[in-house]
C-alpha cells in the first residue's frame, strides 16, 4: 500500500503506524455527562465497511498526524491531510 | 553413452561449455543452457519423482515454472532446497539432485503399494479415516501420514547464503518478456518511459524460444536478438532475468523474486542467492502467455505423457528428444505444430489423435514409462499403438494468475473456451495470450498497444512505429476434458493425486460449490497452485453437476505465483539482525568489564558487572546492591527515552498530559508524573524537569520511550494543534549515568568545576540545573532518584558518554564506587516501592497503584474521566502491597497468584498476583510487590503466593510496598 502524506509524499505503508477512526472530538471535561461522553470517545466507532476517514502517523517519516480517506473495501485512497489542518476545520 | 537423447545440432545450448551433474547419485553430462529437465532428458531419463499420495511414478509434464510432478531435492547439506522444479534448474557444473518420496529408491518405491490401497485414500479421506479414537492422532496417524505423504525434506541447519530486500521504481512494469513482453517493453521505453521488464526465465521470448516462428519472414529469433539488443542499450529499460513477479498489491505495488545465484552451485562473493523486491510503478503490462493444459485419461500420468508445448521447447530450444516414437494427441492446431517438430527431427510419429475428428485416446499402458495407448477412432474400433511419447495439446488456460491477487474473479469465455481476467486491478493491462489472445501476431499487437497507452498514461509521448508481421494462425479449439470409457486412474491434479473420481465423489456428497469441492478433493492446493489442473476440475465438476463451467465458477489465485523462499521476504532481517540493536554509551567500557548483558526492547543493557569470572546473576547483584547502599554505584540509564518540550505552551501541554500539574513546577526543579491512557489506565511514568520557563526535560520509561513520543504528538497535533509547543526526542543525544549511594555527592564533586555547589542546602531532593564538568564540558544535573539512596542523575552530550563514565570509575575509587547492572537497578526499585513494567500493565489505575495523590483533582487531564469510572473505584480492585516470604528462603515468582490459606485455587477464590519479586539483599529476604484484593485492609496478614507453572506455593506477610527507608531521609539527605 502506498499513503501520499501532505509533506513527504506519496511514501510505502511500513513507514507508517495506524491509528484508527478519525474526526473524533475529545468531549468538553467540563460537560456534565462527562464519563459517558468519555465512554463513547474512547470506545464506540462506527466502523465502516467503505470510504472511512483514518488516522495514521508518518512514524518513520515527517511525524505528522494524517488524516487519510480511504475506502476499506477496495483499499482506494482519496485523500490525505494534515490532522491539525482537519482539526482547524472541525472548530470552525 | 552420453546424453543419447541429444540432436547433432540445433538447439539454444552452449555445446562448447560440457557440463557435469548427478542425479540420484548417478553422474550426467548436460550443456550451458540446459535445465536440469532438459539434461535428464538428453540423457535417456524418463523417471523423476513419485507422486504424493499413490507413489506412482512419475515423469516431465512441462517445460516451465507450471510442472507439477518433476520435483526434486537441488544441492545438500544446508543448501538442501526441497521441491524444486527441474524444470526452471538450470545447469551448473557439479549440480547434485536427488528424486524425493521415494523410499528405498526412485525405482523401487515400497509406498506404492498405496495405489492398492486407493480407495481409502479417496477425496476426504483425512476426514473420514481418522475420525477416532481421538488419542491416535497425534501418536499414529499423523506421523505415519507425515512420513508417507509429503513432498520433500528440509534442510535441518541454517541456510549459509543470504538474501536481499530492495525497492524499485518505474512507470511502467512488464511481466513477461515474450512477445508481447518484448513489444510492450519496446513501446513504453522508445516513448521515454522508465521500464522494468522481468521474466522468470534466464533469456527473453518466451514462447519464441521454443516455437520456430517468423517475424517480418524471418526466423523470429533474429527479432528477439535485435529486440533484446536495442532493449539493453537504451539507458531507461532495466531488464530484470530469472524474477518472477509473484504478486500484486494495492496501489501499484508488485512483489517480484530475482534469483541472483539460483543458477550457480554457491554464489559469487558479495552477492544474494535471491534478492526481494518491492516494485513500485505507475503501469504495469502483464504478458504472462498462456500454460497449455492436459487431458484426464486412463492412466495420463505416465512418464512419457508430456504437453506438447513442452515436447516442442525439449526439442528446439535444447535439442533434447524426449522419445523415439511418439502419438500425438490434440484438439486444436497446435499438435499439428508438434508432428512437425517431431518429424523434423527424426521422431516416428505412429498415430495422430486429433479429437475434432472423433478419434479419442483411451488409457495409457505402461508402468516406469509408457508403452503404448488405446485409441478409439470414430466408429469405436479400438486400437494399441506403441510408443515411448504421447504429446498432449488441449488448448491453453491464460496465465492470469496475477489479475486475480486484488480479489478479481476471472471470467469463462465460451469462444475461446477459457478463463480470462475479469476486473482489472488498477494500472494494469494484460496482452497477448494472458488475454487469451494466442496468436503470434495479436501476441506483438496487443504488446506495442498497451506499452504505448501504458507510456502515455505515465506521462510520456509515444513513438509510432510498426507492428511487425507474423504468420497467420487458425484458432480452431474444442476441448476434451476427460475420456470416461477409459481403464485406470484419471489424474485431474497431478501433484495432489486428485482424479476425476475425486471430483464425482465430492459432488455426491454435496460438496457442489468450487470452493468446497477444492477444499475437500484438495484440487489445486499443490505448490503449482493446480496450473495445469484447475480448469479440467471445474469442467468436470460441471459435467457431473449439469453444470456449464461458466456456471461453476473457478476459485481464484492468491500470490505467490511461484513458491517463493522465505528466506528472501525476511531478507538480512534475521538472527540478530532480525531488528536494530541500540548500544549505551557506556558499552564498550561495560564490555571491556565483561559486563553480562541482556535485550531490553531494542537496546542491550548491562545486567550486572561480574567481579571475577563465573560469578553468578545473584551474587554479583546482591553485592552491587550492598556496594550501592553503603557507598556508591554508577548506572547507565541513558535508554530512558528523553523529550525535550519548549514553547510557549509547554507547560499547559504537560498539565494536560500528565495527571499532576506542572505549571506551578519551578525552574530547576524536576516533578514525577504520571501519563495515562485516554481509557483510565496508567500509560507510562517519568520524571519531567523544568529548565526554563518554556523548556521541558520530560523522560519515559525505555521500553515507552516510542509510544509516548508518538502520544505527545497525537495530543499535540490532533486534538490541540493552537497549543503553541514543539518537541524531540533526545534519548539519542545525551548520555545519562545515575550516581546513587551515600558518596554519590562526594564522587560529583571531584568532577564538576569548581564554581558550582551541589551541597543539600543549594541543591536539594529534586532539584536540577545545567552545569559544566571535567573543565567546561556541559552537562545537566538532576537530583533524582530510583534506588532510594541519595542519587543524582548527570546526563552529557552523547559524544562524552564514555569518558564520563571512565572518569566517574576513576575519580571514585577512593569512594568505594562500583557499577551496577540492571539486576540491581530492578532490587533497588522494588526494595524502595516504585512501579516499573510489571505494575504498569496496562490494566492499573492510579489508585491501583497507591498513586491517588498523584491525580490532580483542580484540573482534567488525559484519563481522569474514566480513571474514576464506577467499576474502577470499586472497594476489592486488586491494589499494590508488598510481599515477604515468611521464611525468607523461598523464591518468589512473578506472576503467582494469591490464594488464602486453606482456600482452593478458583478463579472465585483468586485475590490477585505478583507483578515482580526479587531477593532483597537489604532486607535478607526474598521480597515482591502484587496487586492484592482489599490490600490495605490486609496489611500485615498471611496469603499463599501459588504458582502453577512454576510449581511453587509459598506463604507471604503482606506490606507495605516501601521496604527500605520509609521516611525518605536517604535520598533528602
Amino acid at each position: 500500500m502506498r499513503i501520499p502524506c501532505p509533506f513527504c509524499g506519496e511514501r510505502d505503508l511500513q513507514e507508517y503506524s495506524f491509528l484508527g477512526e478519525a474526526g473524533l472530538k475529545r468531549p468538553d471535561p467540563e460537560a456534565s455527562d462527562a464519563q459517558k461522553q468519555f465512554h463513547d470517545y474512547v470506545h464506540i466507532r462506527k466502523n465502516t465497511a467503505g470510504t472511512t476517514s483514518e488516522l495514521w502517523l508518518h512514524t518513520y517519516g515527517c511525524r505528522s498526524w494524517i488524516v487519510v480517506q480511504r475506502n476499506t473495501l477496495t483499499h482506494e485512497i482519496f485523500s490525505s491531510e494534515f490532522a491539525s489542518d482537519t482539526l482547524k476545520e472541525l472548530t470552525k | 553413452m552420453s546424453q543419447i537423447n541429444r540432436l547433432a545440432e540445433g538447439g539454444l545450448i552452449n555445446r562448447s561449455k560440457r557440463l557435469k551433474f548427478s542425479f540420484d547419485g548417478k553422474e550426467f553430462e548436460g550443456f550451458e543452457g540446459d535445465t536440469l529437465a532438459s539434461a535428464l532428458i538428453a540423457n535417456g531419463v524418463s523417471l523423476f519423482g513419485r507422486s504424493f499420495k499413490y507413489h506412482r511414478p512419475r515423469g516431465v509434464l512441462t517445460a516451465g515454472s507450471e510442472e507439477p510432478n518433476a520435483l526434486v531435492e537441488l544441492r545438500s547439506g544446508n543448501r538442501l532446497e526441497p521441491n524444486t522444479r527441474a524444470t526452471t534448474i538450470e545447469l551448473f557444473d557439479g549440480l547434485a539432485a536427488n528424486s524425493q518420496n521415494r523410499w528405498p529408491s526412485l525405482d523401487i518405491d515400497v509406498l506404492s503399494i498405496n495405489s492398492l490401497m486407493a480407495p481409502l485414500l479417496t477425496a476426504g479421506f483425512y476426514y473420514k479415516t481418522f475420525m477416532w479414537p481421538a488419542s491416535f492422532w497425534e501418536k499414529i496417524y499423523e506421523p505415519a501420514i507425515r512420513r508417507a505423504a509429503g513432498l520433500g525434506k528440509p534442510p535441518e541447519g541454517f541456510d549459509p547464503d543470504h538474501y536481499e530486500k530492495s525497492f524499485a521504481h518505474c512507470d511502467v512494469l512488464v511481466i513477461g518478456a515474450g512477445p508481447a513482453g518484448i513489444s510492450a517493453a519496446l513501446a513504453a521505453g522508445r516513448a521515454g518511459a522508465q521500464v522494468i521488464l522481468c521474466d522468470e526465465g534466464p533469456r527473453l521470448g518466451g514462447r519464441l524460444l521454443s516455437d520456430k516462428e517468423y517475424i517480418n519472414d524471418k526466423p523470429a529469433l533474429d527479432w528477439v536478438r535485435d529486440s533484446t539488443l536495442e532493449l539493453e542499450n537504451l539507458a531507461n529499460i532495466r531488464i530484470l532475468r530469472r524474477t518472477t513477479v509473484f504478486g500484486i498489491y494495492d496501489h501499484g505495488v508488485y512483489g517480484a523474486i530475482e534469483r541472483v545465484s539460483d543458477h550457480m552451485a554457491i554464489p559469487r562473493e558479495f552477492s544474494p542467492r535471491q534478492r526481494s523486491y518491492r516494485i513500485i510503478t505507475k503501469r504495469a503490462i502483464l504478458c504472462s502467455g498462456a500454460i497449455e493444459r492436459t487431458m484426464v485419461f486412463g492412466d495420463n500420468d505416465r512418464p512419457g505423457i508430456m504437453l506438447g508445448s513442452a515436447v516442442r521447447t525439449y526439442v528446439n530450444q535444447y535439442a533434447a528428444i524426449p522419445g523415439k516414437r511418439g502419438v500425438v494427441v490434440t484438439s486444436s492446431n497446435d499438435g499439428l505444430s508438434t508432428v512437425e517438430t517431431l518429424k523434423k527431427n527424426g521422431v516416428q510419429v505412429d498415430a495422430i489423435v486429433d479429437t475434432r475428428n472423433g478419434d479419442m485416446i483411451q488409457h495409457a499402458l505402461g508402468g516406469k514409462r509408457v508403452q503404448a495407448v488405446q485409441i478409439i477412432d470414430k466408429n469405436g474400433k479400438t486400437r494399441e499403438v506403441e510408443c515411448d511419447l504421447v504429446s498432449i495439446s488441449n488448448g491453453w488456460n491464460p496465465s492470469l494468475h496475477l489479475t486475480c491477487h486484488l480479489g478479481s474473479r476471472p471470467v469463462w469465455d465460451e469462444n475461446k473456451n477459457a478463463f480470462l481476467p475479469g476486473k482489472l486491478p488498477s494500472g494494469l493491462a494484460v496482452a497477448g495470450a494472458a488475454q487469451g489472445r494466442f496468436s503470434l501476431q495479436e501476441a506483438l499487437y496487443d504488446g506495442i498497444r498497451t506499452g504505448n497507452e501504458a507510456a502515455e498514461l505515465a506521462g510520456f509521448d509515444p513513438k509510432q512505429f510498426e507492428t511487425p508481421s507474423a504468420e497467420p494462425e487458425i484458432f480452431d479449439h474444442r476441448p476434451i476434458w476427460r475420456i470416461k470409457a477409459s481403464k485406470g486412474k484419471r489424474f485431474v491434479d497431478f501433484q495432489h493425486d486428485v482424479t476425476d473420481l475425486d471430483i464425482e465423489l465430492a459432488n455426491r456428497e454435496g460438496f457442489k460449490s468450487v470452493e468446497h469441492m477444492k477444499r475437500y478433493t484438495t484440487l489445486g492446493m499443490a505448490t503449482d497452485q493446480g496450473k495445469t489442473a484447475n480448469v479440467a476440475g471445474l469442467a468436470i465438476l460441471g459435467e457431473v453437476s449439469n453444470r456449464t463451467i461458466s456456471e461453476v465458477g473457478t476459485t481464484i489465485f492468491r500470490p505467490p505465483y511461484t513458491p517463493v523462499t522465505l528466506g528472501a521476504l525476511a531478507g538480512h532481517h534475521k538472527h540478530h539482525e532480525f531488528r536494530p540493536t541500540r548500544l549505551t554509551p557506556s558499552h564498550k567500557w561495560a564490555s571491556e568489564r565483561g559486563a553480562v548483558f541482556v535485550e531490553t526492547g531494542l537496546w542491550m543493557r548491562a545486567q550486572y558487572f561480574p567481579k571475577y569470572s563465573g560469578e553468578n546473576w545473584l551474587d554479583a547483584m546482591i553485592r552491587e546492591v550492598k556496594g550501592t547502599r553503603e557507598a556508591a554505584g554508577v548506572c547507565d540509564v541513558s535508554t530512558l527515552g528523553k523529550i525535550d518540550i519548549q514553547g510557549e505552551d509547554a507547560a499547559v501541554f504537560l498539565d494536560r498530559i500528565y495527571t499532576g500539574t506542572f505549571s506551578t513546577l519551578p525552574i530547576g526543579r524536576v516533578r514525577y508524573g504520571l501519563m495515562l491512557r485516554e481509557d483510565g489506565f496508567v500509560f507510562d511514568d517519568g520524571t519531567t524537569a523544568r529548565l526554563g520557563e518554556k523548556h521541558f526535560l520530560m523522560t519515559t520509561t525505555t521500553a515507552g520511550a516510542a509510544k509516548v513520543m508518538a502520544h505527545l504528538e497525537f495530543c499535540h497535533q490532533v486534538l490541540w494543534p493552537e497549543l503553541n509547543i514543539a518537541f524531540t526526542s533526545v534519548t539519542e543525544q545525551w548520555a545519562q549515568y545515575s550516581i546513587a549511594g551515600p558518596n554519590a555527592r562526594a564522587v560529583l564533586e571531584t568532577l564538576i568545576d569548581p564554581n558550582i555547589d551541589i551541597s543539600n542546602d543549594s541543591f536539594s531532593y529534586m532539584a536540577c540545573k545545567s552545569i559544566t564538568i571535567c573543565g567546561n564540558i556541559p552537562a545537566r544535573l538532576f537530583r533524582i532518584s530510583f534506588s532510594g539512596e541519595l542519587a543524582y542523575e548527570i546526563g552529557v552530550p552523547n559524544r562524552y558518554g564514555d569518558a564520563l563514565i571512565r572518569a566517574l570509575m576513576d575519580v571514585g575509587k577512593k569512594y568505594g564506587l562500583i557499577p551496577y547492572g540492571l539486576e540491581a537497578l530492578t532490587t533497588m526499585r522494588i526494595e524502595k516501592g516504585h512501579v516499573a513494567g510489571g505494575e504498569l500493565n496496562g490494566q492499573t489505575t492510579p489508585r491501583d497503584l497507591g498513586l491517588n495523590k498523584m491525580v490532580s483533582q483542580k484540573k482534567d487531564c488525559i484519563g481522569k474521566h474514566l480513571s474514576e469510572r464506577p467499576a474502577l473505584l470499586e472497594k476489592n480492585r486488586p491494589i499494590l502491597v508488598g510481599l515477604k516470604s515468611i521464611s525468607g528462603k523461598s523464591n518468589l515468582s512473578a506472576g503467582a497468584h494469591f490464594l488464602d490459606i486453606g482456600s482452593n485455587p478458583s478463579l472465585d477464590n483468586d485475590l490477585g498476583h505478583m507483578t515482580s519479586t526479587t531477593y532483597s539483599p537489604t532486607l535478607n529476604c526474598w521480597i515482591g510487590l502484587g496487586l492484592l484484593k482489599n490490600g490495605r485492609e490486609r496489611l500485615g496478614g498471611t496469603i499463599r503466593a501459588v504458582d502453577f507453572m512454576r510449581k511453587t506455593d509459598v506463604l507471604v506477610e503482606i506490606c507495605d510496598p516501601i521496604f527500605v527507608d520509609i521516611n525518605g531521609e536517604r535520598l533528602r539527605g
